[in-house]
């Protein structure tokens, strides 16, 4: 069974978001066993804006490279670095240390619009 | 066969690079060289080696490797195909090597050849010019595709949009974002051919150009071509033709009669010479009349006067894309090629391509999906994991096919024996199929037992890439 946590929220595309003032975005540990070993990650800058169901990154992993979904839209103000040099740590820890960004929401309103975890669980069965 | 690969190992470390081995530092003088101090030295580090060492070293290393040379190597979509010994001495005559700066006067042998190829490939795709130019098959399609940018800007056209098939080579992809298109995917129809409906909706004014290879990367002929050709024509578009599966078509079928307006060739895949992987490679790109004044610079053509040759520089050419006239050294060996099989041995070729492919698929145990395909097909291993049937048939002494692509089959293993093999080398490439298909999954697991080296590590290779000889020494 894959590690689901009850408090974040979820995309069709294996994102997940926190719903913080400033909201934490990574990928799902079901998204990071389907890819596999991860080997890179691109991520944009602090500072810019991301918008919801757009692309905002790359991970790379030996099977295949997938572009990243924002969950939502908003400024980044934290890039989790250490995945620059540490990919492995969205395969080891895809929820904590394997975080990608720190975002603050344009619209809290939008994080009702995500899955809930019990939704994104029945996707993954 | 009973098959073992070489394996040299020097204190638990395979054959030692030269730059692992013994050294001297070698005194060079240089105390009389006109350069400046900077730019010289006075001694340099060099391997302690003598020849007969040295060229163990080589050996040993060409004895660890695989190649073309020491079996089949069925590689689909890639074509693997032997590079025949008699163009490596053409191609080595020192008559040819001359300065690609001298004045065209000085050079009409050279010339002369190169016009000769750009007829040769003019003739072989329908196409009505040619530029030897790109140092490589994608290295083409680029070139191809901004000859394409030119050609609508020219006319005061914005279309921003390259449709390609999902199926197709991901160079493709790669190549029409580089010139800054926005990249239209086609999914593939039922039956494995492009999606005629889904392409009718995908046109319109924004469509810069189709990407398609035919046949197609499953080894289908792309059977409503005629249609496709005016669907994206009728949309002002213009239709690409990816060269990569030439071989099938050989002096059969031309693009150019297929409605394409532009085509590359992969001289390595379809004209034998050596994979640019190796060294330098060639990927001229043909065009209709239409768009020649686009073409990389220079091409070669008769002189008015009527005797010799000239370089010239279309009108209003896209530029160069590489040195000089192109890799002259690969374009030499692709002239050779043609002049050597003529129209007789080309068609030969393209004949024995599909027969070979097609008796190969038909001693092949695991399933093929889609057909009739021509001289590639795509195997499923089902339930087993490709890589491990690739890594399996290793152990038989055999170069596994191309896997997991493409990916509309599942487990995909892309499969080309191309024209070389006998009918002997298909029988033991189907034999390496059908062993592994009966192996057990913990034998298929383990493979390969019986190469240089097993299981390579590939995540430490991507994350932790050492990429050149002086961060040998970095071990983590």
């Amino acid at each position: 069974m894959f590690e689901i946590p009850d408090d974040l929220r979820y995309m069709e595309s294996h994102e997940w978001t926190s719903t913080d003032d400033v909201a934490r975005v990574g990928i799902t540990d079901f998204a990071q066993d389907e890819l596999g070993d991860v080997v890179f990650v691109e991520l944009p800058e602090e500072g810019d804006d991301i918008t919801k169901n757009e692309e905002f990154g790359v991970v790379e992993s030996i099977k295949a490279v997938s572009d990243l979904y924002a969950p939502i839209s908003g400024t980044v103000v934290g890039v989790n670095e250490a995945l620059f040099d540490q990919p492995e740590l969205v395969n080891d820890d895809p929820y904590a240390e394997g975080w990608m960004l720190e975002v603050e929401p344009a619209d809290e309103g939008e994080f009702d619009e995500l899955l809930t975890a019990e939704e994104y669980r029945e996707q993954t069965e | 066969m009973i098959y073992d690969q070489a394996r040299y190992v020097e204190n638990g470390q395979y054959e030692p690079l030269l730059s692992e081995k013994e050294t001297t530092e070698v005194d060079v003088g240089g105390d009389d060289s006109p350069l400046p101090d900077d730019l010289t030295r006075d001694s340099v580090e060099l391997p302690d080696l003598s020849e007969p060492e040295l060229a163990r070293h080589y050996t040993r290393l060409s004895q660890m490797n695989w190649s073309i040379d020491s079996g089949p190597y069925p590689l689909g979509s890639c074509t693997m195909k032997y590079n025949p010994k008699f163009t490596e001495a053409v191609a080595a005559d020192p008559n040819g090597s001359v300065h690609p700066d001298r004045s065209d006067e000085s050079i009409q042998g050279n010339l002369e050849l190169l016009y000769g190829l750009q007829e040769y490939l003019a003739e072989i795709g329908g196409m009505d010019a040619v530029t030897l130019q790109p140092p490589a098959g994608a290295a083409g399609e680029f070139a191809g595709i901004l000859v394409a940018k030119a050609y609508h800007e020219a006319n005061g056209e914005d279309r921003n949009e390259v449709i390609i098939p999902a199926s197709a080579h991901g160079t493709n992809f790669a190549s029409a974002a580089m010139a800054g298109y926005d990249v239209v995917e086609l999914p593939s129809a039922e039956d494995g051919r492009v999606d005629v409906e889904a392409l009718e909706a995908a046109v319109g004014d924004d469509t810069a150009a189709l990407m398609l290879t035919n046949p197609n990367t499953v080894g289908l002929f792309e059977r409503d071509i005629e249609h496709i050709a005016e669907t994206v024509h009728d949309a002002g578009g213009l239709l690409y033709y990816d060269g990569a599966n030439l071989n099938a078509l050989l002096g059969r079928a031309r693009p150019g009669d297929m409605g394409f307006d532009i085509m590359h060739y992969n001289v390595h895949k379809t004209f034998a010479t050596p994979h640019g992987g190796g060294g330098p490679g060639a990927g001229p790109v043909g065009v209709v009349d239409e768009l020649a004044e686009y073409l990389p610079s220079p091409r070669v053509r008769e002189r008015s006067s009527g005797s010799g040759y000239e370089l010239f520089d279309p009108e209003q050419s896209v530029g160069k894309v590489h040195g000089f006239q192109g890799n002259w050294l690969v374009l030499v060996k692709a002239y050779a090629y043609i002049a050597r099989l003529g129209d007789e041995g080309l068609l030969d070729a393209s004949a024995k391509a599909v027969l070979n492919a097609n008796y190969l698929g038909s001693q092949v145990e695991f399933d093929i999906p889609y057909g009739p395909y021509h001289h590639e097909f795509a195997a499923t291993s089902g339930e087993k994991d490709a890589a491990d049937v690739a890594k399996r048939m290793l152990d038989y002494g055999v170069h596994p096919p191309t896997t997991k692509w493409p990916e509309m089959v599942p487990e995909a293993m892309l499969t080309e024996p191309t024209e070389i093999e006998s009918k002997k080398s298909l029988d033991d490439l189907a034999a390496a199929f059908n062993n592994a298909a009966a192996d057990d999954e913990e034998t298929l697991a383990d493979a390969p037992t019986r190469t240089t080296a097993r299981r390579i590590d590939q995540v430490s290779a991507a994350r932790n890439p050492r990429l050149s000889w002086r961060a040998l020494g970095d071990d983590e």
